[in-house]
């Protein structure tokens, strides 16, 4: 079997072929910024109904996902394109301080914003110096 | 060239084919620009895509208060401005601002037949969709033959 032979049979079963233009994955622009109370993270992901979002998050990492659905009427083509992809995937990973039971999302307009609090034990507390 | 996809994914497939051949063609020179054309990564992406009926222009511009969006037509030519307020919090330490923020402005050409009269707008889930349908005389028509 030759090279070329391989390379096609490899694409035929699937496993090794490239990743086709439909699974062009798009990257949505993000704000990151921290207070004292949590980590919030606000994401452009226009285009992507509540039920086309898909937000994982375990004691390591945090994954936005999303689905664009817009339902468009037949017989269409395309003259002009920007936006080549139909999918946003984003990934961060995040430290221990950060208390992921507690993770609230938010998903208005396309905007998702995602507010993840610090451990209560964690939170910066003032300390009061005390004079006599 | 011209097919008719009906799915949504089919007819991105086909945004994707038309910026491949645009690249294919034209390679490190780009394809001719539009004297309107602005720079890729401009706010907001869009989509334009045709059928027999209508243009449609998809604007990829999340979380904007639609009342603050200027659209116009002036015969084939599309203009949408606006102002994107991006609330930021100044007692906070950012990490990342990779989100526009500030006034925009687009102007599209849109195929000749359009008619400016019949345009309509809509805001869903931070995309602004436009739909001029185009004039009778553009249409295609079966010719019968005798």
């Amino acid at each position: 079997m030759n090279e070329q032979t391989e390379m096609t049979t490899r694409q035929e079963d699937g496993a090794l072929r490239a990743p086709t233009e439909r699974e062009l994955i798009l990257r949505p622009a993000v704000d990151i910024f921290e207070d004292a109370n949590a980590i919030v993270v606000e994401a452009d992901m226009p285009g992507v109904a509540k039920d086309r979002l898909d937000i994982q998050v375990d004691r390591n990492s945090l994954t936005l996902e999303g689905e664009v659905a817009i339902t468009m009427p037949e017989g269409m083509r395309a003259l002009y394109a920007d936006v080549r992809g139909t999918r946003y995937r984003r990934n961060f990973s995040l430290s221990s301080e950060l208390d992921t039971e507690q993770v609230e999302a938010n998903l208005k307009d396309g905007l998702l914003r995602v507010r993840i609090p610090k451990r209560a034990e964690l939170q910066p507390r003032k300390i009061e110096v005390k004079t006599d | 060239m011209f097919g008719y996809p009906t799915s949504f994914d089919t007819l991105f497939d086909e945004f994707a084919r038309i910026n491949r051949e645009l690249d294919d063609a034209f390679g490190a020179w780009g394809a001719p620009a539009s004297i309107r054309a602005t720079a890729r990564g401009s706010f907001p992406p869009v989509n334009i895509a045709a059928s027999d009926d209508a243009v449609h222009v998809y604007a990829f511009a999340p979380g904007l208060d639609p009342s603050t969006l200027d659209i116009s037509m002036q015969r084939n030519l599309l203009t949408m401005s606006g102002e994107r307020a991006i609330e930021r919090q100044g007692d906070a330490d950012y990490y990342l601002r990779e989100r526009f923020g500030g006034g925009f402005r687009r102007v599209m050409t849109l195929p000749e037949d359009v008619d400016p009269d019949r345009v309509e707008a809509a805001y869903r889930d931070g995309v602004l969709h436009v739909q001029v349908q185009r004039s009778e005389q553009g249409k295609p028509r079966q010719i019968r033959v005798q």
